[in-house]
């Protein structure tokens, strides 16, 4: 089985079962290499950093496949297992009822309006869901997931399924605190990107390091749901 | 629309910026009638404050007209009279809940910028940097403003905008640091600074009760108000030595609260207050807290020092080997605005005070520029210059 299809040009694409676009492996192929060229011009440590965090992305251009999720390594019990991945972890307090809290992100749908880096998520039902997300280089990156463990105000648990492009688990757990006045979420999160470790690297020049992406996603649905809107300075400024 | 906008250090120019339009659903927009420059805007001016940008437009003091009004806003309505307080929050946070406005947690877009230099963020400020959110300032004709069905206050026609501008930010200002200082009958607080936030906290310290207030400062005009219009015994630190004197006005027992209200550019005729200029001329340290360290070793055994003083970075040379030997209290940060902006309000319109008393220059948004640098400097005894958008008259008052 091959990990495959990023849904580059349509994000109605199915991400089961097809083949990589020639002119989508070939656009990576290039952006690959600008970023690489570009990464090595700086002659810094983050410019090498830069290029090389970008080296699997001209790799998947050319083989179709990322490195290291070949046959089976989407799996997330192989791909997330002991040290593999990144691991994230934060948590939030907010002043609104549980259920409201836990209701809301339930509704995945809503989980755009404060991951800014996703760009939509489906519930196709059955407790199965299509998220999309920008990936390294502006290139979208899309998967399946299934929810592993749900207990209504208490716990949703998911995995990504076997043969997406991301190799991801995660869980969220709800419970109260000041003796019930509050809610605080605590989010648990691992995933194994394209380009695996170097991803982080890439993620961390680029400004967009998992650890401070998800305090900021965590900050946001708080604005959402206590003050109502997310605040922002200027127009365009919210992310 | 013009706009008094940030360059650099020592840098203000009056530009035309795009007007400020509705961004969020409780969001107003006010077209500003009398706005003033705050002492803290002569950090920014100093260049003391970290991630301002070119073309930032200043000024947190200001009130106007409600003009339009984003669509949950429930209680504001266009041509609503209005004092806008310089702290930014949302009214539904856990720290909003508890009378904590100034720390409000969903109120700073940029809140990771503070975060890592503070731990934690507190709430947006207008015209403060970006750190504090990056909101444009209301040193301009209009100003959008963020929440504005929590923060502005609704003021009557018979008060004229020099009486309630300053509610925006230095009476409520020097009132918390008075109140900080728990005042009970017969105490004596002692002030640092004699600027509009110290003539505030000493008025506010005797309307809390106090039996005698003690201000210190260097410049006639500044001491001369602090003594006849704010009715304080006064000190003039060139002149005197200010603990010994305290300590001797005191019997010896110095004073039960002291309350420095100069902030991060304290200026000092003393060796410490050379070492804090060399040092911070080079760039090794960032704030020089010589009052600060003058209240500390002032204040009586047990006593509280309250700071409504600004500080931005790290403090050298600070005594708090004294502050812990004397079992001091300190207590400190931005105000919490919108807890006393109402009480403050019945205090003006009862007649126990006209906050307009400090008001030495009044000029047009235009004279921003020079205004900056006189009131810097203090020339032309300028104690606090209040701008009118849309008049270009320079007028002394």
């Amino acid at each position: 089985m091959q990990a495959h299809a990023l849904a580059t040009y349509s994000s109605t694409s199915s991400t089961i079962g097809g083949t990589s676009h020639e002119l989508e492996r070939w656009a990576g192929v290039a952006m690959a290499t600008a970023v690489v060229a570009y990464g090595l011009s700086r002659r810094s440590f983050s410019g090498v950093a830069l290029a090389a965090a970008a080296a699997p992305l001209a790799y998947r251009g050319v083989t179709g496949e990322w490195p290291g999720l070949a046959n089976g390594m989407a799996d997330t019990r192989v791909a997330l297992a002991g040290d593999r991945g990144i691991h994230v972890r934060d948590a939030i307090r907010l002043e609104v009822p549980l259920e409201a809290v836990y209701g809301f992100w339930r509704r995945l749908e809503n989980l755009p309006r404060f991951m800014t880096h996703l760009r939509e998520v489906r519930d196709l039902g059955g407790g199965r869901s299509h998220w999309i997300a920008d990936g390294p280089a502006d290139v979208p990156v899309e998967w399946d997931a299934e929810i592993i463990n749900e207990v209504p105000n208490k716990v949703i648990g998911w995995r990504s399924i076997a043969g997406s492009d991301i190799a991801t688990a995660g869980s969220v757990h709800f419970s109260t605190a000041r003796q019930g006045r509050s809610t605080q979420v605590s989010v648990n999160l691992q995933y194994a990107a394209p380009g695996g470790r170097a991803t982080r690297l890439l993620a961390f020049v680029l400004g967009r390091d998992p650890a401070h992406m998800i305090r900021e996603d965590l900050r946001r649905v708080k604005q959402l749901l206590e003050a109502g809107e997310i605040p922002r300075a200027a127009r365009g400024a919210e992310a | 629309m013009k706009a008094v906008c940030y360059y650099g250090k020592e840098d203000v120019r009056v530009e035309t910026v795009p007007d400020p339009e509705i961004l969020n659903p409780r969001d107003a927009i006010i077209r500003v009638t009398a706005t003033a420059i705050c002492g803290s805007d002569l950090h920014i001016y100093g260049g003391y404050i970290p991630t301002m940008q070119k073309g930032d437009v200043l000024g947190h003091e200001f009130m106007g007209e409600v003009v339009d009004v984003g669509r949950e806003n429930r209680r504001l309505k266009v041509g609503d009279r209005v004092v806008v307080p310089f702290t930014i929050a949302c009214g539904q946070c856990f720290f909003c809940k508890e009378q904590l406005w100034s720390l409000c947690d969903n109120s700073n877009p940029n809140a990771w910028m503070a975060e890592k230099l503070y731990g934690y963020s507190a709430s947006g400020l207008f015209g403060y940097s970006h750190m504090y959110g990056g909101y444009a300032g209301g040193q301009a004709e209009y100003v959008r403003v963020p929440f504005a069905d929590v923060g502005p206050l609704r003021v009557p026609d018979s008060l004229r905008d020099d009486q309630v501008l300053f509610l925006s930010d230095i009476f409520p200002t020097g009132y918390m640091a008075a109140e900080n200082c728990q005042i009970t009958p017969g105490d004596t607080v002692a002030v640092w600074g004699c600027g509009p936030v110290g003539q505030f906290a000493i008025q506010s310290a005797f309307l809390l009760g106090a039996e005698r207030v003690i201000a210190i400062d260097r410049f006639p005009e500044r001491l001369a108000l602090a003594s006849s219009f704010s009715k304080a015994e006064v000190l003039d630190y060139s002149r005197v030595d200010v603990p010994d004197a305290l300590r001797e006005l005191t019997g010896g027992q110095g004073p039960d609260a002291c309350i420095d209200a100069v902030g991060l550019e304290s200026h000092g005729t003393t060796l410490d207050a050379w070492y804090d200029r060399a040092k911070t001329s080079l760039y090794l340290a960032t704030d020089r807290p010589h009052a600060l360290r003058q209240a500390i070793t002032a204040c009586r055994k047990g006593g509280i020092v309250s700071i409504p003083g600004v500080y931005g970075g790290w403090l050298d040379k600070f005594p708090l080997g004294a502050a812990f030997a004397k079992g001091l209290t300190l207590k400190m940060g931005q105000t919490h605005m919108h807890r006393y902006m109402p009480r403050l309000l019945d205090h003006i319109e009862r007649g126990d005070i006209d906050p307009s008393f400090i008001i030495t220059h009044r000029v047009g948004l235009e004279d921003a520029p020079e205004m900056y640098q006189t009131f810097r400097d203090k020339e032309d005894a300028c104690v606090k210059v209040v701008m009118t958008p849309g008049t270009r008259t320079h007028v002394v008052a």
